[in-house]
Parts: C-alpha cells; sequence; structure tokens
C-alpha cells in the first residue's frame, strides 16, 4: 500500500489510485476509505468529545488527550493549533471536524471562513447573499 | 396491506432544529424558512399515519468510523435522542415499530438489499429535525412511531443514486406486502445544494436544486442516472445527501400529487428545500 502523495491544501482527496470515474474537483476535499483510514484515530478522538467528561479531560491536557488517541505528530499538531484544514487533510471528515469546533464555540460559518480564507464576516455575508458559486 | 400515503422531502441542517429549540423562528434569519414550513405542517397534521419511516444519515453521534454500513435499518422499541456534544435537543425519544422494521428487514434482505440492522441506536439531527420539520411541537411524543433507515452519505463511496432509487422502490413493496391496513409516511432528508469543507465551502446552486425539486416528482429515475461526481460537482460534496429523496421517492407511486414545496437559502451553509407529496390515488 501506498502512502498518500501530499496534496495542495484544499483539492479533493480522491486523486490517489483513481478508479473509472474519479476525478479531482478542484477545493472540494471527499472523504474516502483512505482518508478515513488515515484519520481514523484523530476521527474517534473527535467522536469521543460528545461526553461531557471527555470534554473536560480534553481541555484539561490537549497533548495528552491526543497522545491517548495515537494521533500522528501532524495531527497532534493540527488539533493543538487548530489547524482546521490541516485537519480535513491529515484525514478528518468535517462532520467529526465540526465537533473540536463546537468546542470552542465555532460555528460551521466560521469553519466556511477559514477554508475559504475570507474569514467568517464575510463567508456569512456570501451566505446570506444567496451562497457561493463556482467560477 | 400498509399503504404509503404520503412522503416528505426535507433538509436535516441541526441548525433548523437550534432555531426551533431557542424560540428564533421568527428571527429575520429564518422567518422565510418557517413560514415556507407552514403549508406542509398544516396539511401533515391532518394526515397522521400509522408510522413514518425516516431515511436519514448519521453524523457521527450514532455510528462512528468503525463500521461504515452503507445501508441500514432499525428495528428497536425505542431509540434515543443523541447528545452531539452540545447537550441533547428537547424533543422526545423515539418510538420505534419492531414488526413493521421486521418485516421490512425480511422483505428487502428477500430483495438482495443487505441492510445492516440495529438493534441499538441514538438518533441524531439527521433524523430529529425532519420530526420537527414535521411536527414543531411533539409535547411528550412523536405523533406516530418512527423507523430509521439509515444511508451512508458520508464516506465515499456512497450508494450509488440508482440503487437508492432502486432501494426506495424495493421498500414501496416491502410496505405494501406487510399484512395489516396501516398507513406510513416516508421521509427522505437531507441537502439540498452544500458544501462544508475545502476552498469551495458555501457553494450552493439554486439551478440543479430547483431542476432536482421538480424532477423528483416527475422524472425520478431520471436523477437516478446521475453519478456521485456529478452530484458532488453539481450540489456540492454534502450535497450528495440528495439520494436519500430517491429512497423516499421510490417508494412512492409513479404519479403524485405535490401538496407543498419551498426553497431557502442559507439554513447554515446550505440549501433548505422541503416537498412534500400525496401519493393517494386522486380523488375524482
Amino acid at each position: 500500500m501506498t502512502r498518500a502523495p501530499v496534496r495542495e491544501r484544499g483539492t479533493t482527496a480522491m486523486s490517489t489510485d483513481a478508479g473509472p470515474g474519479r476525478r479531482d474537483l478542484p477545493g472540494t476535499p471527499v472523504f474516502d476509505g483512505d482518508s478515513s483510514r488515515r484519520g481514523l484515530r484523530m476521527n474517534k478522538l473527535f467522536m469521543s468529545l460528545r461526553h461531557a467528561d471527555a470534554r473536560q479531560r480534553f481541555l484539561a491536557d490537549e497533548a495528552a488527550y491526543c497522545r491517548e488517541f495515537g494521533l500522528t505528530a501532524e495531527q497532534e499538531r493540527a488539533v493543538l493549533g487548530r489547524d482546521w484544514q490541516a485537519m480535513i487533510d491529515l484525514g478528518g471528515s468535517i462532520f467529526y471536524v465540526y465537533k473540536l469546533a463546537m468546542i470552542d464555540g465555532r460555528s460551521m460559518q466560521y469553519l466556511g471562513g477559514v477554508f475559504t480564507g475570507m474569514g467568517e464576516e464575510d463567508f456569512l455575508a456570501a451566505m446570506r447573499a444567496g451562497g457561493r458559486r463556482d467560477g | 396491506m400498509a399503504e404509503v400515503i404520503w412522503g416528505l422531502a426535507t433538509s436535516h441542517v441541526p441548525s433548523i432544529g437550534a432555531a426551533m429549540d431557542r424560540g428564533k423562528t421568527d428571527d429575520p434569519n429564518w422567518k422565510a424558512l418557517f413560514d415556507g414550513y407552514a403549508p406542509a405542517r398544516a396539511w401533515l397534521a391532518e394526515h397522521r399515519p400509522d408510522v413514518a419511516i425516516v431515511v436519514y444519515n448519521d453524523h457521527a453521534n450514532g455510528i462512528d468510523l468503525d463500521f461504515v454500513p452503507t445501508f441500514g435499518l432499525g428495528t428497536a422499541e425505542r431509540y434515543e435522542v443523541a447528545d452531539e456534544g452540545f447537550g441533547r435537543r428537547p424533543v422526545p425519544d423515539v418510538v420505534g415499530h419492531p414488526e413493521l422494521s421486521l418485516h421490512l428487514v425480511e422483505s428487502l434482505v428477500d430483495e438482495e438489499f443487505d441492510l445492516t440492522v440495529f438493534q441499538e441506536l441514538q438518533v441524531d439531527h439527521g433524523f430529529t429535525v425532519p420530526l420537527s420539520v414535521w411536527t414543531p411541537d411533539p409535547g411528550d411524543q412523536w405523533p406516530c412511531p418512527v423507523i430509521p433507515l439509515l444511508v451512508n452519505v458520508i464516506q465515499y463511496p456512497q450508494p450509488t443514486a440508482a440503487r437508492c432509487y432502486a432501494l426506495g422502490r424495493a421498500l414501496g413493496r416491502a410496505i405494501r406486502s406487510y399484512p395489516e391496513d396501516i398507513t406510513v409516511g416516508v421521509l427522505g432528508t437531507g441537502g439540498m445544494s452544500h458544501q462544508l469543507a475545502g476552498a469551495r465551502a458555501g457553494f450552493i446552486n439554486p439551478d440543479f436544486d430547483h431542476m432536482w425539486m421538480e424532477t423528483i416528482r416527475t422524472d425520478p429515475a431520471r436523477l437516478a442516472r446521475l453519478t456521485r461526481e456529478e452530484l458532488i460537482t453539481q450540489a456540492g460534496s454534502e450535497g450528495i445527501e440528495l439520494i436519500m429523496w430517491l429512497v423516499m421517492r421510490g417508494a412512492m407511486d409513479e404519479q403524485v400529487t405535490e401538496v407543498h414545496s419551498d426553497y431557502f437559502v442559507p439554513a447554515s451553509n446550505t440549501a433548505a428545500g422541503i416537498a412534500l407529496f400525496d401519493n393517494r390515488p386522486p380523488s375524482a
């Protein structure tokens, strides 16, 4: 099994072993089996944050909590540094990553502002104006 | 025999539930969405089925990535509402209908849809928000027993649109072969166009959404021919959830009557659609 190549940030995760009908769509990460395999430990950490006692333990010592779940060094850096794009690139599913954002009191619009580079306020304004379009 | 009397397609965005739970439905950013629900809610209140089936996906609450069932069906007597990380929604737990569930499992497996069976399952916003769209004030119980039908839409490869439509057709046959004379409502949830991550986050495609809303009624087989890539391109990486509408539509007759539909942008980062169809033959 070859490791997934490093990808340009924000591009799709569908580029490895592209089979028939699979192609990259710019700016569109697709959470696939390879992403899920790479991100499993980190996504399990996010899943655990559903429980109030786990949230407390995480906040008390985030690095120790990451080690407990067996995150890679890169994943741990991304979590501790709240590098949301890196979490996605390192195999995070947006629905799992969002559980960490909720702990920080961050909304999906905030994350949208990060992923697009627009910032939360402009992203929210674009959504209220009808959403963003291709091109 | 059991009969599908209506189908309801609706987005299941968590913030729709949050707006209701926090009393924000008259807020200027939300009012038009909830006004758009009102005619459907009024009709549904007059047409309560004996059982409902909610076609939905879990979002890291009831199941995690250890198991990714492509299709699953709940057979429990009760489904607890999940705490998704911000406290559970203040809505009732869900009473199931194990007898119909077990009949559906047997019929669908006989038709070669090899479903995963859930005897215990916590349901999240993907399930409870559509119930709230239907019944805003349930009191201490939902209007009828409800059965969860799960579809994997969050990890590629999702089932094809064609397979979802075929599952819906088999679901319709399974419902009609149930020996008791009961009425059934089917909810297809998720969508419409939206994308949460990546540089393309915030993508909305009203042209595609309006085409989908019309064609789901008139020619669902055409929508069932869309590939995953076409869906992700046209509706965004999370807009692929729309395949769950095809399960609902497949369970209905070829000819259905639209009772009401509406479209609203944005519910959080999502285009929110609602479409209600009457499945009973038009009265002469």
